[in-house]
């Protein structure tokens, strides 16, 4: 059969909904409007206003922060639960057994996952109660619950999967002959940990962190759900000019996200061959 | 080797309590909302339990209190439905492409990857202005089942090629020998082998669609999603009715999980009689 034809489906829905919509918001991006419509037109206003407003560049720290901080924990994480299945859990069967259980989240909802922590991180939740019956605290802490914590918790708490499932992947292809050659040379177990199994699993880290930092840097829906609406993200602020009818506007913001993304991704991406990964 | 092999190290204990930590982490407030579903008729959003009762879950097919859960629900199931078969059927005859060399397969895999990372946002907004621009309604059966394919056909590609990168050619080389077309080497050679790993395509592109929000916010229209629904009630509903919605959906995406697994091992167990381990891979 010609493969030519048998990607055309895939090819054909791709530029559809994928690289039809990339251009149409290019396009919008030069667009004039009004307080009620579009208006076609060549200008540069919106790239001009976006980059000439300090909110911007506040709300792009803000972003890289949760970024930087989740990668940071997610990675940390994911390294040693995906280090304890690979090299401590010795039985083929419980291996397989223990990762569907770290994948088994992946399949439900997101959006339950955050509604979750509400009874536990509330002002009446568990964690406040329990500190408030130890006598630990006196009054409730507020910062659990609708807070910069919560959003990077959420995002911890949604994202650490897709660093585990790549790294332990790379830690199972890693040959057992290697680690044994280690310490027949001598190396005790940290060298081996920060010289052999670190390096070789670095596939697997990066793509870990190509999935992070994209769904992190292009969040609208968890900063919004688990700050309260108190912190601000680009996808918040874009979101926020959508719903205020400002598409040329939010069509601009989308294209310098799109720009930092992709090449965020695309230095994260020299550092790997995801194809070969699989 | 397994069982004799002498004392564990303490960094072994050490890393088996932190793993026990990171799934009590990944579990515990689902199951806290679990609990709380049940809470008794005057209790309220958090512990403790005011007694039991299935009040919460009643109101949520009673007096379209709490917006409209039913059609949101059958909707997205139907959607979830449609988008798992376009996934398999879609994924599986790119993957089959790309073990042949074809012009521009690098740019289409990029462009599929890119599809994968590119902020939902851009996507959801795209849609919907193109939508608009071209002067069609957004339905979640048109515009809305594309957002979702955007995000599903990524995820089945990537597993197709983990799956062949996997698969010995030698079994369709050998039906091919013996005279088979390629459509008798799809059918009966390369379908019964890699059919474990195409149930997981399809659990992927059911729960991955089932759950979907971001991309789906300005492409699916007037019609909300299931997880469109329940995100609005996020704000507007202050009672355990949230968490019923919860535990009842997280229920649902459990239920397909488990078919999935069945399904499986099934095949696998039929494989495994008819006497090969070729394709053999954790997907």
């Amino acid at each position: 059969m010609n493969p030519k034809l048998q990607v055309l489906p895939l090819l054909a829905i791709l530029s559809l909904f994928f690289i039809g919509p990339i251009i149409i918001i290019f396009i919008v991006s030069f667009w004039d409007y009004t307080e009620f419509s579009l208006v076609p037109d060549f200008v540069f206003t919106n790239y001009v206003e976006l980059f000439g407003s300090k909110v911007t560049y506040s709300v792009y720290i803000n972003t890289l922060k949760f970024a930087g901080i989740s990668w940071a924990i997610t990675l940390l994480i994911g390294f040693t639960v995906a280090y304890f299945l690979a090299f401590h859990v010795r039985s083929l069967r419980w291996q397989i057994v223990l990762f569907l259980v770290c994948t088994i989240p992946f399949w439900t909802s997101n959006i339950i996952r955050m509604i979750a922590w509400i009874p536990v991180l509330g002002r009446n939740g568990l964690i406040n109660k329990t500190l408030l019956s130890l006598g630990l605290i006196e009054n409730p802490i507020d910062w659990l619950l609708y807070s910069d914590f919560a959003v990077i918790l959420a995002f911890v708490h949604l994202y650490t999967l897709f660093m585990v499932v790549p790294i332990f992947n790379s830690m199972m292809r890693i040959d057992r002959s290697v680690l044994e050659a280690a310490r027949d040379a001598g190396a005790n177990g940290f060298q081996i940990l920060f010289h052999v199994i670190g390096p070789l699993s670095r596939p697997g880290i990066a793509i870990g962190t190509i999935f992070v930092v994209s769904l992190i840097m292009g969040d609208f829906v968890t900063v919004q759900a688990m700050s309260g609406g108190q912190s601000a993200s680009v996808g918040v602020a874009m979101n926020h000019k959508r719903a205020l009818l400002q598409y040329p506007a939010a069509a601009a913001d989308a294209v310098i996200l799109l720009i930092v993304v992709l090449t965020m991704v695309a230095i994260l991406m020299r550092t790997v061959n995801i194809r070969k990964e699989l | 080797m397994l069982k004799s092999t002498p004392n564990r190290s303490v960094s072994f204990y050490l890393m088996a309590i932190f793993f026990a930590i990171f799934i009590i982490f990944l579990y515990g407030p689902i199951a806290a909302i679990i609990v709380l579903s049940f809470q008794g008729p005057e209790g309220g959003l958090t512990f403790p339990l005011n007694g039991l009762s299935l009040k919460w879950f009643f109101e949520l097919f009673g007096e379209q209190r709490v917006g409209d859960f039913k059609a949101s629900f059958l909707r997205s199931m139907i959607l979830a439905s449609l988008v798992m078969i376009l996934t398999v059927f879609i994924s599986l005859s790119a993957g089959l492409a790309y073990r042949k060399k074809f012009q521009f397969s690098g740019t289409l895999f990029y462009i599929t990857v890119a599809s994968l990372i590119v902020p939902s946002i851009l996507i959801t907004l795209g849609i919907g202005l193109m939508f608009d621009r071209m002067g069609l309604e957004s339905k979640w059966y048109t515009s809305g089942m594309g957002a979702h394919l955007t995000w599903t056909l990524p995820f089945g590609l990537l597993i197709m090629f983990a799956i062949f990168n996997r698969f010995d050619k030698v079994y369709e080389e050998a039906a091919r020998d013996l005279g088979a077309s390629p459509w008798q080497v799809l059918r009966y050679v390369i379908t019964p082998i890699i059919g474990p790993s195409l149930v997981g395509v399809a659990l992927f592109g059911f729960t991955l669609s089932f759950d979907e929000f971001a991309r789906s916010l300005l492409a699916v229209g007037a019609q909300n999603t299931l997880p469109l629904e329940i995100f609005g009630m996020t704000t507007t509903v202050t009672t355990p009715t949230l968490y019923a919605l919860g535990t009842l959906t997280t229920a649902v995406s459990l239920a397909i999980i488990g078919i999935s697994f069945a399904v499986i091992v099934v095949l696998e167990k039929r494989r495994r009689r008819h006497g090969t381990d070729a394709g053999k891979g954790m997907i």
